[in-house]
């Protein structure tokens, strides 16, 4: 079948990306001058939040596009985005303190970009529990729709509120100045790295796309054999 | 016209409703009063403490008593489908959904003015010097906290678990109202002039636009069959 043959041709993409980036974040990066070997978290980390953003940003768009023509693909596709995301979210919070630690000698800091990110994660745990708790899927459709639009402005706003509220606050640490001087081969692990992890989520999204789809392609079925349909 | 016509029906029939049995500002109110109540052994309620713990108290007690209004507000319409026979109506769903807004509205503002006076007197401070700047704060972060709050209700109303579903859905979007309010109402409090916190004023009217027109765009697919 076609699809399946591009579905293993994006994982073997996936998985060699994922080795070659992990390569070079081991081997080819530099080591960081005053961080030393801890600093190649960094190549997690980031890609990790940029892909959580993105994927906040396709639940965005799947609710809008499933409001505007209530096609399914859209609705399995922001469910999906909504999965993959949050997944990513966890490691971008996991794998800060992991690196603020031994970096600026906190695990944990209220400045603008922490709250932001922990205000992403807690915004996937809401959209992800009101899917789970809502009964009817066409029901479940439409309101995570309306959460995941609502979510999705409120991150700017909140970004907004959180960056006044800190910076007329005394800031307790300066956050690593990251980007603006980074060394080129830093910069090319980087985006070799971000590349893997969106070609992962590109590949977690659509795998979770495709079993929504047969989830309900199995309870249409079942309930056109009219067997009980309430496991789904 | 046939909008503000709806829109009164809907606030006459909560409010009435309330008026009839009163369990929801009941509620509201005491959980008010004791998430007050209990602040203060959380942190001892020293004199020159009581300015910087205020606005932080009056909020989370304003989180919370709204949190059980907005459930309720939808609970009562499910109980005897009577939101479907508000949908059936030709009524325009953006104009249920401020009437509710409204209702919402005047309950939070009732239980708010019950747990400042209850705050006022228990932590010794009196909030008749600014009064003005303090209202402006408080209302403008209570609109915006209800613009969600009543939306919010009617999506949590449609789920199992109800009463866990609102606050997760609420405090989260909410953090941005939650923040400016706090600082806000600071600043009222300490009686420095309106500049000094004029920024978050500008966010707080931003952040009730803003969810307003979304919550009022987005109201006919809550209620949507």
């Amino acid at each position: 079948m076609n699809n399946s043959t591009g579905r293993i041709a994006h994982l073997g993409l996936t998985i060699i990306w994922l080795l070659i980036s992990l390569w070079m974040i081991f081997f080819y990066a530099p080591e960081e001058a005053t961080m030393g070997e801890v600093q190649r978290i960094f190549y997690i980390h980031v890609p990790s939040a940029w892909t959580a953003f993105l994927g906040y940003f396709v639940v965005f768009l799947g609710s809008v596009a499933y409001l505007a023509n209530r096609s399914q693909a859209a609705d399995d596709l922001a469910h999906a985005a909504g999965e993959a995301g949050f997944v990513f979210c966890t490691c971008m919070i996991v794998t800060g303190p992991l690196w603020a630690k031994p970096a600026w000698g906190i695990w944990w800091t209220w400045d603008a970009r922490l709250t932001t990110s922990f205000l992403l994660w807690l915004l996937y745990i809401s959209y992800l529990m009101l899917r789970s708790y809502v009964f009817n899927p066409s029901r479940s459709a439409l309101l995570a729709a309306v959460v995941g639009i609502i979510g999705f402005v409120d991150v700017p706003v909140n970004y907004m509120a959180i960056r006044w509220w800190r910076t007329q606050h005394p800031q307790p640490v300066i956050g690593g100045g990251e980007g603006s001087g980074l060394d080129p081969a830093m910069r090319l692990t980087l985006y070799v790295s971000a590349g893997a992890f969106f070609c992962l989520f590109a590949y977690l999204v659509r795998e979770r796309a495709a079993i929504g789809k047969l989830r309900r392609e199995v309870s249409a079925a079942r309930r056109a054999a009219g067997l009980d349909d309430r496991k789904e | 016209m046939q909008n503000l016509r709806v829109i009164w029906a809907v606030f006459v029939k909560d409010v009435r409703l309330e008026w009839r049995h009163r369990e929801t500002l009941a509620a509201m109110c005491v959980f008010g009063l004791l998430v007050v109540f209990l602040f203060n052994f959380a942190f001892e309620s020293a004199r020159e403490m009581s300015l910087r713990l205020l606005p932080g108290l009056l909020w989370i007690a304003f989180a919370f008593a709204g949190v059980i209004g907005f459930n309720r507000s939808f609970a009562a319409e499910r109980e005897n489908a009577g939101l479907e026979g508000l949908t059936l109506t030709p009524a325009d769903p953006g104009a249920l959904y401020l009437g509710k807004l409204l209702a919402n509205l005047l309950f939070m503002i009732v239980a708010e003015v019950v747990i400042v006076f209850a705050a006022s007197l228990w932590y010794n401070f009196s909030f008749i010097p600014v009064l003005g700047p303090f209202a402006l704060v408080t209302g403008l972060g209570t609109l915006g906290y209800v613009a969600v709050g009543t939306i919010f209700g009617a999506v949590a109303s449609n789920t199992r678990m109800r009463e866990v579903m609102l606050p997760v859905l609420q405090f989260p979007a909410s953090v941005p109202a939650f923040i400016a309010g706090i600082e806000g109402t600071t600043g009222a409090l300490r009686g420095e002039p309106i500049a000094v916190y004029a920024d978050w004023v500008n966010l707080l009217v931003a952040f009730c636009i803003i969810f307003l027109v979304l919550s009022y765009l987005l109201f006919e697919y809550v209620l949507e069959e």
